[in-house]
């Protein structure tokens, strides 16, 4: 079954004539042919199966001659039709699976030449079985030689590129092909192991770490909320300004910064446009690999200062800002702070 | 009288009970025969809606407090408990107001006075979102200092910054739902500085605002962000962001 498919010299021809690129002709007539061999593959698949079961099995019969084969014997035994069918039908359905199992290995080399695409490992499993009769294992002689053998046809029949005559002149005198994808050590990459962290089950160490930290946390809120009442001014009226009028503590940090810039520069530019892109952009500005922070000096100096910066502003908006957002000292005019 | 099975014996029947061993499969840590096998410690995490957030085994050096500080697990369960609390005050909170009808400044004032729990329930969702904006910060700077937005966790930065800006807006709109006078000069003073935006500044405050002014109409709109449209985004980052820690390969480091 399983042939290179080649180009549909019919395709070929034909689009040609219309007056195609030879390129464009060739890759549709390429398609075409791997339609064909699709479908034709498909059709004869059930058949194939089970003479692949003949092979091994020595049954040499389809699932429908079984079927066919034991209902006569049955019937000539004395059994009634109606148990003579049943069974027979059991023993074609036992024989289809039978085949289908024995034919899987054969299976994935088909698989891998669609995949590929045109390539010429074309029937290889069945050549293995055939040949040595144990499926997957060669020698590593035996494997080289095929290597050797399908380079050698390679080069004969010049290389795909310059192919224009369908396959038989490309792989001609060889029985089978193979296409080297990569030559990899028979102890290749079932070795490769990752390798053992220093681990320990997530229950009970983390989950009860996280369960300590949260009691912790909620205990903490309960008791603060329990002691410190949350505010709640007068009813909101747009006509009476408060002074100083703050920002919540988070934001206190911009508008502290607003005494020094423009709003549009102060209230905007930096913390919705720059900010978040300067942050955003960190890890991909920062291409020194180490963790170790003897490491990473300057990273951590500029990312310091930032940290500093803000607990500095917010600290003043917060705390030093008084009526008409003016400067104060905490300790002598007091605070206007809110949460 | 002399019938009455034992303690143990209870929990024994209880437990062989087909309904109970139905909700707590196997590896559940109140399942009958739990022992505390390596089997049974996977599958405690691997079989638990809960527990499964998290890979069967970590990192041992990520268990040490001192290296994340549970800071982002903090940030995560504030963010539980202010859902949790902030459902509660919904039943008491109308988001109306305007001359004549300052219900939900009323509102307030009842829930504090006449509620139970209502003021310490209140407390603890406003101190609680402003402990959380806080850690969630540290977080960041935690994160920062052990390098662990470096490859593969640029992107995890990334989303985390995303989950800063949201939880501040979170935040920010929390605090005008009062209706005091707290709450409308601070938002004015938040709201115009979004004015000064370079080209689209007064539609960016017209949009914030639902205005030109603060009104009802700011309330209700700061509302429903708040209670609905940034949780909902906020949940879905937080899930990519959980995800990605895993698949990034759990907690950074060692340093
Ligand atoms: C709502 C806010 C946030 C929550 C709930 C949250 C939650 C978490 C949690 C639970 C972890 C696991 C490790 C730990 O606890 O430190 C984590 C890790 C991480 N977070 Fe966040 N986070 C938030 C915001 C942020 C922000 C603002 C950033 C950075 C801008 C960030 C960046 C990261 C990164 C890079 C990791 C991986 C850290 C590592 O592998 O060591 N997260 N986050």
């Amino acid at each position: 079954m399983a042939e290179d498919p080649g180009i549909d010299q019919e395709t070929f021809d034909r689009l040609i004539e219309e007056g195609q690129p030879e390129r464009v002709a060739r890759a549709k007539a390429k398609a075409a042919a791997a339609r064909k061999s699709r479908q034709a593959e498909a059709s004869s698949g059930n058949g194939a199966a089970a003479d692949g079961e003949a092979g091994g099995g020595g049954g040499g019969e389809t699932p429908e001659q079984v079927q066919e084969r034991v209902f006569k014997e049955l019937v000539d035994d004395g059994a009634p039709e109606r148990v003579a069918r049943a069974k027979a039908k059991a023993a074609a359905a036992r024989a289809e699976k039978a085949a289908e199992k024995s034919s899987e290995p054969a299976k994935q080399p088909a698989g891998a030449k669609s995949g590929g695409g045109g390539g010429a490992a074309a029937g290889n499993g069945a050549a293995n079985r055939a040949g040595d009769g144990t499926g997957i294992a060669l020698t590593p002689e035996q494997r080289q030689q095929r290597v050797a053998a399908a380079l050698a046809g390679r080069a004969e029949g010049g290389g795909p590129h310059e192919r224009t005559g369908g396959t038989e002149t490309k792989y001609a005198g060889q029985e089978h092909t193979h296409r080297l994808l990569a030559m990899v050590p028979p102890t290749g990459i079932q070795q490769i192991r990752g390798k053992q962290d220093d681990k320990a089950y997530t229950w009970p160490h983390l989950l009860t770490a996280e369960f300590i930290c949260l009691m912790a946390v909620t205990a903490f809120l309960f008791v603060f909320s329990a002691l410190a009442p949350a505010p709640l001014r007068e009813l909101a009226n747009p006509n009476v300004t408060p002074n100083p009028s703050k920002a919540p503590w988070y934001f206190l940090g911009l508008q502290e910064m607003l005494r020094y810039w423009h709003p549009m520069v102060a209230g905007v530019t930096i913390p919705l446009l720059l900010g978040p892109l300067a942050l955003v952009a960190i890890p991909y500005l920062d291409r020194n690999p180490s963790m170790r922070p003897e490491r990473r000096r300057f990273a951590y100096t500029l990312f310091t200062m930032f940290l500093v910066a803000s607990a500095a502003l917010t600290l003043s908006g917060s705390f030093f800002r008084g009526p008409g957002f003016n400067w104060t000292w905490p300790w002598a005019d007091g605070i206007w702070f809110t949460l | 009288m002399a019938n009455i099975p034992s303690a143990d014996e209870l929990k024994k029947r209880l437990q062989d009970n087909v309904i109970y061993k139905s909700v707590f499969r196997p590896g559940s840590i109140y399942r009958k025969g739990y022992r505390d096998t390596s089997r049974d410690r996977a599958l405690a995490a691997m079989n638990n809606v809960l527990y499964h957030l998290h890979p069967v085994k970590v990192k041992r050096h990520g268990l040490k407090l001192t290296y994340t500080y549970c800071l982002g697990g903090t940030s995560f369960f504030l963010f539980i408990l202010l859902t949790v609390t902030g459902i509660f005050l919904m039943f008491f909170y109308r988001p109306a107001a305007g001359p004549g009808s300052e219900i939900a400044y009323l509102d307030m004032q009842n829930l504090r006075a006449n509620v139970q729990f209502g003021d310490l329930v209140r407390n603890m969702h406003r101190w609680g979102a402003h402990l959380m904006v806080f850690t969630v910060f540290l977080h960041m700077a935690r994160v920062f200092y052990h390098g662990a937005y470096k490859p593969p966790r640029e992107f995890n930065w990334v989303v985390g910054v995303i989950l800063l800006l949201v939880t501040l807006f979170l935040a920010f709109t929390g605090y005008l739902l009062p209706w005091d006078q707290l709450a409308i000069w601070a938002v004015q003073v938040g709201t115009s500085m979004a004015g000064f935006t370079p080209v689209f500044g007064q539609q960016i405050q017209f949009a914030l605002l639902g205005g030109v002014e603060i009104g009802p109409e700011t309330l209700l709109r700061w509302y429903v962000l708040h209670v609905l449209a940034l949780p909902f985004i906020l949940a879905i980052f937080l899930a990519v962001h959980f995800w990605r820690i895993r698949k990034d390969g759990g907690i950074s480091g060692p340093l």
